[in-house]
């Protein structure tokens, strides 16, 4: 069996969604060069929801996509430079071709887990020009595991190089990485992938049994930092596949050290499992929706819970938070 | 009175959708519908409906150019342009449903009158056709918008193969779109697709940075656009009134379709078709 995990580190990206994408530029470059030190292979950079991202919708970048690839760039040498990118936000000519230009190495081109098509002019591009292409199915607890395969392909076709599945809300159990790792590694040539949140304190016990069923890739993040309750703990989950005999390529005490500079630098708050974390878990909920619906409930004095329920029952996905305020207005005038 | 004579090209979704809208039409008589594949459902939808059908696209078009007054063009972006160099020199109006961005952006409820001069008129996006009239009200109302942007949400099933493939085409639109009527130069257009089943209605807000916004003033104005809008879109509707939150304005309004060849959740098809029937409408009017 080949014991090699690719690790790819989401810090500076998923980590946006916690601090309201309001990550500076002198952030970036002291965790990135902390990153380079312990052999991360690669550092994932940008607004939360990716590139060409921020918006009024999910939220409005510090700093824009230029200085935050630019600064990334500067300090990596040895690991790649990644980033995250959602068609319907960034489009090839407008985003995707100066962040190319900028010198970026890998691009993850993501879906909701049942839209991949949407996706074939952006890894079509990417590949054309030379750059590594994943596909990511985002949300991908709503969907079967024969979907999730279904779509994947389509990715494969495009030209993706392997495909990642997230547990965007923190929903799944170990039963359903299981079942859903085992049918994706089978039905693809590809490596497959794994995202979690930790929503339901899961995600690195998810994340290793993602492995067990012949998952090749894991995202983390220092401390876990990242939308809603977090993802997978990176430098837990370097040492638990330390244990278990895997390699990644990444020294063990330097991404300690990492993990200290993040907690230093970048985390105002270590993501802690909240009661409204576990609701919206449980709810299937997007995580990167957890900022906007503690605004909101706080401004219109609603029960963040009530909303998550409500958001669960209507199948939001991500990318819609606009509807938390209807929601929310709803709410209220159920309540009168 | 004599119906304009169009052919609708292209046999989608938008384009069989557009058929059912121009059959009933007092103003309009389809003398073609043409697509490339005879198999495909909206040709089946048409023969069922006794129209003439053609699978050679263009070439269909070009056959019988002196019987044709206008053309809805329903394919992709891409091959719009090549449609249009050919529609071109024959004399024939173009309704162009596709973001090729060839001809002169129309919103009916703003600018109908003008743009039924044009001989190319692009119907924006659909996306465009929902939110620019929002877009335009605030930029007559607001003073000093830093910034407009756009959230449609629309149901998977409603986004057929080109709606897909052409994304991009449809953000640089819809930002042209909202740039051009509001007058705000920095825009912002995002489309989420959801597979939720029962599926979702098409829905969009506008959200416009503003520090002091005068919301009694919007509020009038965004009453009397929705009316204007509803006279060529019954199912066009505001969810809630517009508040101000966080900095920002939010309008949100959703389209519910007539149920014509796609079911009402639909509305993203129907807005931007119901919108192109005014138009042709207009054109079958000032034509006599």
């Amino acid at each position: 069996m080949n014991k090699q995990i690719l690790i790819n580190d989401a810090t500076l990206r998923d980590g946006s969604h916690a601090v309201a994408h309001q990550i500076s530029a002198h952030q970036i470059a002291i965790y990135a060069a902390a990153a380079e030190k312990s052999g991360v292979p690669i550092v994932e950079v940008g607004h939360g929801n990716g590139l060409g991202a921020s918006s009024m919708q999910v939220g409005l970048s510090l700093e824009d996509d230029r200085t935050m690839l630019e600064t990334a760039r500067k300090h990596l040498s040895n690991s790649k430079l990644g980033i995250h990118v959602i068609p319907g936000f960034a489009t090839i000519k407008r985003d995707l071709t100066p962040a190319l230009d900028i010198g970026v190495d890998v691009v993850r081109v993501a879906s909701h887990c049942t839209e991949a098509d949407i996706t074939q002019r952006h890894l079509g591009f990417v590949r054309e020009k030379g750059k590594e292409a994943f596909g990511v199915l985002m949300m991908s607890h709503m969907a079967s595991a024969s979907v999730l395969v279904e779509e994947a392909q389509k990715m494969e076709l495009y030209g993706a190089e392997g495909i990642i599945i997230m547990d965007s809300a923190g929903a799944y159990l170990p039963c359903d990485v299981e079942e859903k790792i085992s049918a994706l590694v089978n039905g693809l040539k590809i490596p497959v992938g794994f995202h979690a949140h930790n929503n339901l304190g899961l995600a690195v016990a998810n994340s290793i049994t993602a492995i067990e069923y012949g998952a090749k890739i894991l995202d983390g993040t220092a401390r876990g930092f990242g939308a809603g309750a977090g993802n997978a703990q990176l430098e837990v989950l370097i040492a638990v596949l330390e244990k278990l005999g895997f390699f990644t390529g990444i020294d063990l005490n330097r991404i300690l050290d990492a993990s200290d500079i993040a907690e230093k630098e970048l985390i105002p708050q270590i993501p802690v499992i909240k009661s409204e974390s576990i609701v919206s878990g449980l709810s299937g909920v997007f995580s990167g929706f957890s900022k906007h619906v503690n605004r909101i409930s706080k401004e219109y004095d609603l029960d963040a819970r009530d909303i998550y329920r409500e958001l669960g029952k209507r199948k939001v996905v991500g990318g819609q938070e606009d509807i938390i305020i209807e929601v929310a207005l709803d709410l209220i005038k159920k309540n009168k | 009175m004599k119906k304009l004579n169009i052919a609708i090209l292209g046999t989608g979704n938008i384009g069989t959708d557009l058929l059912i809208k121009v059959l009933r039409s007092d103003y309009l008589e389809c003398v073609l519908f043409v697509g490339r594949n005879m198999s495909s459902r909206g040709v089946s939808k048409a023969l069922s409906l006794g129209v003439s059908v053609s699978n050679q696209s263009i070439t269909a078009i070009e056959k019988n150019h002196k019987n044709i007054d206008l053309v809805f063009d329903c394919t992709s972006a891409k091959d719009a342009v090549k449609h249009w160099n050919i529609l071109e020199p024959l004399n024939i109006k173009v309704i162009d449903m596709t973001p090729a961005k060839l001809g002169g952006f129309c919103i009916p409820a703003v600018n109908l009158k003008e743009v039924s001069k044009l001989n190319n008129i692009n119907m924006i996006t659909c996306g465009g056709q929902a939110s620019i009239p929002m877009a335009y009200v605030l930029g007559k109302t607001q003073k000093q918008i830093k910034y407009i942007e756009v959230v449609s949400s629309i149901s998977s099933r409603s986004a057929g193969p080109a709606t897909r493939l052409n994304l991009d085409e449809y953000v640089e639109t819809t930002e042209k779109g909202l740039t051009l009527f509001s007058g705000v130069t920095k825009t912002k257009a995002i489309l989420n697709l959801n597979p939720a089943v029962p599926s979702i209605n098409m829905q969009t807000t506008i959200f416009a940075q503003v520090e002091e916004p005068d919301m009694n003033l919007l509020i009038k104005e965004v009453n009397i656009m929705v009316k204007n809008i509803q006279n060529y879109v019954p199912g066009y509707s505001l969810i809630n009134t517009p508040i101000y939150e966080n900095g920002r304005i939010v309008v949100m309004v959703k389209a519910l379709g007539l149920g014509d060849y796609l079911p009402k959740f639909a509305g993203n098809l129907d807005i931007i078709n119901c919108a192109a029937i005014a138009v042709a409408e207009e054109l079958s009017k000032s034509n006599k």
